[in-house]
């Protein structure tokens, strides 16, 4: 232990911007973003799938409301949606009356509303995109076995089309977490506002900036790789045989 | 006309920021992406690591991260230049870097990368058998290219490149981040300034909204056009 702190500080000797407080600001960002991007993605899923199923339903009425919400928060950008988030909640008449204030008051829970919702608009059409190319014959077969609508969805749709859905999915999570960026435009201290506060103090752009560019990249890699193994497992009946 | 307390012109003319820059850097996007297409199928070893990085680093990092790199650290960068020049050389140039400029080159920057790969599945998709018959008729590697390889591949790309303009036109919001007063900022002031958010920040989303359905409506007809010959599919 001792020897990994004494080649800490060698390694951070003579470095005025790269101090233990500093990397402690990043560490706190890298929390913050990890948090925030992994919160709103759950919540996003959680939102989504019942949300995809409406928006594939053959009801105009069910299907065309939804439409309507993914139109409209994946037509305007996501910094806007966090600014009518975080400036708009507090005119929702009464709130500040409510439990609901201390929580809302915070700028973490406006952006964490602002992503879910930005997110769950577009992987409900990620989803729907892999629901409606279920095959034919799928149904069909479900159909003949006389299953339920609800039952062929658990047991036919919905396992074939997450996996279909995967690699598109995870470009939405490296999205997610690249677009987390713009929470420090709200005061958040998370990666990129610990690299911001970090360049206001020493006035040292390419240190700050690059630094925290490089811990991107390595996140991104890491979903990438991750993503990829999830489809190496789940999408093994998709792969060429090797003879 | 349209007067929102005041804020009317000025939130029209950060619409026209928004606009110009949005299209500026399109523009340098598509050059970009042309080349980089161009470095990643070239035989020469060099080139293509080179376009394999950029494209990798770029789509690696946020873009509000490569905008305040460029933005904070580019004055900076340009300076120590010019102080280079002076010293060496005695060349005395001041070059101010101003804040549109840095938008419009890390958002062409960001999305030259997007680009490259959209193009790069598109030339690939157009048929070999057309570039020899275009060098079989005797026509030199530009000729092939402008009335062979461009068209047919603008036909495959043209899906790709009307998804990522969708994304540059909202990536452009974050520019008001880094002190452009496009038509974000000047509704985020507005809104603080009047407490009243909506009023400004729901006419700015229904902008938005109304460019990227326009240009979905001129994507379409740009399928229309290039899809001549192949029965408009």
């Amino acid at each position: 232990m001792l020897d990994i702190s004494a080649w800490f500080n060698d390694l951070l000797a003579g470095n005025l911007i790269f101090t233990p407080t500093t990397l402690g600001y990043y560490w706190e960002g890298l929390v913050m973003t990890t948090q925030l991007v992994f919160l709103s993605l759950v919540a996003g899923l959680v939102l989504a799938v019942p949300l995809a199923i409406m928006r594939s339903s053959k009801h105009k009425w069910i299907s065309l409301p939804i439409y309507f919400y993914t139109y409209i928060f994946r037509g305007t950008p996501l910094l806007i949606q966090l600014y009518i988030i975080y400036y708009g909640v507090v005119f929702i008449d009464g709130i500040q009356e409510t439990f609901f204030w201390p929580i809302l008051r915070e700028a973490f829970y406006p952006a964490l509303i602002a992503f879910t919702l930005n997110t769950a608009a577009y992987t409900t059409e990620i989803f729907r995109g892999a629901i409606k190319a279920t095959s034919k014959g799928e149904i069909e077969a479900a159909r003949a076995y006389g299953m339920s609508q609800s039952l062929m969805m658990r047991r036919i749709i919905m396992p074939s089309a997450f996996r279909r859905a995967l690699p598109a999915y995870g470009n939405e999570v490296i999205f997610m977490l690249h677009a987390s960026a713009i929470a420090s435009v709200v005061t958040l201290m998370d990666l990129t506002g610990a690299a911001r506060f970090v360049y206001a103090r020493f006035y040292a752009p390419f240190d700050a900036f690059l630094f925290v560019a490089a811990i991107y990249l390595c996140l991104t890699f890491a979903i990438l790789y991750f993503f990829r193994f999830l489809e190496k497992k789940l999408l093994a009946h998709l792969r060429p045989q090797n003879t | 006309m349209l007067d929102l307390q005041g804020y009317g012109p000025r939130l029209i003319e950060g619409a026209g920021v928004t606009i110009q820059l949005a299209v500026l850097s399109l523009i340098l996007a598509i050059i970009l992406g042309l080349l980089t297409a161009t470095a990643k199928m070239s035989r020469n070893w060099f080139l293509r690591r080179t376009a394999t990085v950029y494209t990798t680093v770029i789509r690696g990092v946020p873009d509000l991260v490569l905008m305040m790199l460029l933005f904070f650290g580019g004055q900076i960068g340009v300076n120590a230049i010019s102080d280079m020049l002076y010293y060496n050389y005695e060349i005395d140039i001041y070059i101010n870097f101003n804040a549109f400029a840095a938008g419009v080159i890390t958002i062409g920057f960001i999305f030259g990368a997007y680009m490259g790969e959209t193009f790069r599945g598109a030339f690939m998709a157009v048929d070999n058998g057309q570039i020899e018959a275009g060098k079989a008729y005797g026509m030199s590697n530009a000729l092939v290219f402008r009335r062979i390889r461009f068209p047919q591949m603008m036909r495959h790309a043209l899906p790709g490149l009307s998804n990522n303009w969708m994304v540059l036109l909202k990536t452009t919001a974050l520019v008001s981040v880094i002190g452009l007063t496009d038509m974000v900022r000047v509704a985020a002031e507005a809104s603080r300034a009047t407490h009243e958010p909506f009023a400004f920040l729901l006419p700015v989303a229904a902008v938005y909204l109304l460019i990227a359905s326009v240009s979905e409506w001129i994507f379409v007809r740009l399928q229309k056009r290039y899809d001549i010959g192949f029965g408009g599919q």
